[in-house]
């Protein structure tokens, strides 16, 4: 695969408010090969930036078309896309930024002469989570059941627009890259809400397979898409997988079961728990990442275990006690120090 | 009695009274190690160190699970030794043609199915791991990975969904995959049709097994069909709770929990001769000719040596 080079690079990279969209950015713009970085986002970023040039825009109207027109800009990363309302407002204000946003800028692409290359950070949620899914899902597979609101409706009608993108523009490079959950230090997502919690809710009776990408191969599978700019779409997530009951034994925490009925209903002291991922801790999901390393060619430096082990060590552990009496057992029974 | 016992006994405050209170440390010490020599034998200080490393081990989640959620340690180590007196004191069972199951590389079992719970692919499971010492990893239907509790054990016992994608993955590693075609139509029928076989499904097994080439080890398991007899269905209640059937069987629900026990009939499974199919080309799978005949030929196979066993089995506690 011959990678894109020479000076000229210029990329537009969405979403910069947020922490994943700026750090890439700022990433990227200190990438020898990049000549600038073209920040959008309808809210200014919160951290530190860097060389990257922002434009205050709302990717719903055509100013975005402007901006590549004028910037001449070649590549888009898309990272926009969000999984929670959080600050934006409701659910309807998540939905019109995710769906009529990457519908207008995938517009402003169309357009765009000097564009050659655009990459989608898509996620596993596309693939839904039900007792009726293989266990590990290839790009090729449907879900079972097309999901009918929420986050992951939104990223079904996002990967939508996105083929039908690929086909109007051939000579451009579309890359989608379906990450599954991430997880790291410093991530704030629902589900690494759930796992910093002090005591952990788990689907009582069920105990999900799960599979997580560590944060910095999320940046490096970004970085490694745009560089190389392979086509086509991909499932990322560190190798193997973990059982919720593992993850939360590995992270020291009290976890306590709640029957599937209630488990969407309660808020459990403010944690938010949409449908999704209320379905990801009943039937679990894994995504099977051959594609990933044969054609993209991308290796992750995290397993999903070590992607936990690294964020076990972010998080508080609220209960150790069985593990400490049993050890104490242990050193006594075999006259060696336990640990 | 020592004097910390006599100053448990003369406290002042509730919490100095209370009676656990009363029993010295040393006393706890001996009790447990009376009761670890009981339970591990001579060797216990040994043995219970190990157990406690496992204990460790699971407590702390530094175990593995495969892809498809297979926690082969807890299986081995815990629901295959609960099992294995069944299989060997209630049942009895009697293996045969175990030669039949290549050693390594993909095979697919395919089996009859009977007994109103899936006890068949359970003892089928133990008979396998302690004959050949290979993970029999079974297909079941979505509504056990519907249900909780069963659908995770079901789960961390190797098996998975029965779909094409996932039998073909595991056949392509090279796994043992048992398959019961009948399904609920096997487990739910009458006590009156059994070792009757039920309709075959639309033989997608047979599909997997052209596309990926690995031979079809038909079993038939004898016994099972006894150990809760049939003789009662309610399926508009059945209906409402979502199951495909509610069994009555002569002890079930007459005499509560206990009417669960089922009866000690005398098992005989057989392996089959395997049926290869890597002589076929793998687009053939989609040719529902040749897939049809081959359903056919494992169906009728299963069929004539159940007849044979049951001709062989002197009674059906024998």
């Amino acid at each position: 695969m011959a990678e894109r080079s020479g000076p000229g690079r210029v990329l537009l990279v969405t979403g910069v408010s947020r922490d994943l969209g700026r750090r890439f950015a700022r990433a990227a713009a200190r990438h020898p090969n990049v000549e600038r970085v073209i920040g959008v986002d309808v809210a200014p970023p919160r951290g530190d930036i860097g060389k990257v040039g922002f434009v205050r825009a709302d990717i719903r109207n055509p100013v975005i078309a402007k901006v590549i027109a004028k910037e001449e800009v070649d590549t888009v990363v898309h990272l926009s896309v969000i999984a929670t309302p959080g600050t934006t407002g409701g659910r309807s204000t998540m939905k019109e930024l995710n769906v009529i946003g990457t519908m207008q800028l995938l517009a402003a692409c169309q357009t765009a002469p000097s564009l050659r290359q655009v990459v989608v950070k898509s996620t596993t949620q596309v693939y839904g989570a039900s007792s009726r899914d293989p266990a590990m899902f290839t790009e090729s597979m449907e879900p079972r059941r097309t999901p009918s609101s929420g986050y992951a409706r939104d990223v079904a009608d996002i990967e939508s627009y996105v083929r039908g993108f690929a086909r109007r523009r051939p000579d451009i490079a579309v890359t989608v890259l379906r990450c599954a959950n991430v997880l790291g230090p410093s991530v704030v997502s629902p589900i690494a809400a759930h796992f910093r919690r002090a005591v952990v809710p788990n689907v009582l009776g069920f105990d999900p397979r799960l599979q997580f990408l560590h944060e910095q191969d999320l940046y490096g599978v970004l970085e490694h898409a745009v560089r190389t700019g392979v086509p086509g779409t991909f499932n990322v997530a560190g190798d193997g997988v973990l059982t919720h009951a593992q993850v939360a034994r590995r992270l020291q925490r009290v976890t306590v079961p709640i029957p599937e009925p209630l488990f969407g209903l309660a808020r459990f002291g403010g944690g938010e728990y949409p449908a999704e991922l209320k379905a990801l801790l009943t039937y679990g999901r894994g995504v099977d990442t051959t594609r990933m390393r044969s054609l993209l060619g991308f290796e992750p430096r995290y397993t999903t275990e070590d992607t936990v082990v690294d964020f076990a060590d972010s998080v508080m552990p609220s209960v150790n006690r069985a593990d400490r009496a049993l050890a104490a057992l242990e050193s006594r029974l075999t006259g060696a120090p336990g640990d | 009695m020592t004097e910390s016992a006599a100053q448990g006994l003369t406290g002042t405050t509730a919490r100095e009274r209370h009676p656990l209170r009363a029993i010295p440390a040393a006393d706890w010490a001996a009790a447990l190690e009376i009761a670890a020599k009981e339970v591990f034998g001579a060797e216990w200080e040994e043995q219970l160190a190990r157990f406690i490393v496992f204990l460790r081990r699971r407590i702390s989640g530094e175990y593995s699970v495969d892809e498809y959620g297979f926690d082969r340690e807890l299986t081995q180590r815990f629901m295959l030794a609960v099992l294995r007196p069944i299989k060997e004191k209630w049942f009895r069972v009697e293996v045969r043609g175990i030669e039949n199951i290549p050693t390594d590389g993909g095979a697919l079992i395919v089996s009859n199915h009977s007994g109103t719970i899936p006890m068949d692919g359970l003892m089928t499971m133990v008979s396998i791991h302690d004959e050949l010492g290979r993970d029999l990893r079974p297909l079941g239907a979505d509504l056990v990975f519907r249900m909780p509790i069963v659908g995770n054990i079901a789960r961390k016992a190797g098996a998975t969904l029965a779909c094409s994608e996932d039998a073909e993955r595991m056949l392509r590693n090279g796994e043992l995959v048992g398959v019961w075609p009948e399904g609920f139509k096997g487990i739910g029928k009458p006590y009156s049709e059994r070792y009757k076989l039920q309709r075959f499904g639309r033989g997608g097994f047979v599909s997997s097994a052209l596309r990926t080439g690995v031979p079809i080890v038909p079993l038939s398991v004898v016994g099972a069909e006894e150990i809760y007899p049939l003789v009662g269905n309610i399926p508009a209640l059945a209906k409402v709770i979502g199951v495909p059937y509610l069994p009555i069987t002569p002890f079930f629900p007459l005499l509560g929990p206990l009417g669960l026990i089922p009866l000690p009939s005398k098992w005989l499974i057989e392996f089959g001769e395997p049926i290869r199919t890597d002589a076929y080309d793998a687009a053939e799978a989609d040719d529902p000719m040749l897939v049809f005949n081959v359903t056919d030929q494992v169906r009728e196979t299963i069929q004539q040596t159940l007849y044979r066993l049951l001709g062989e089995r002197a009674s059906v506690f024998g």
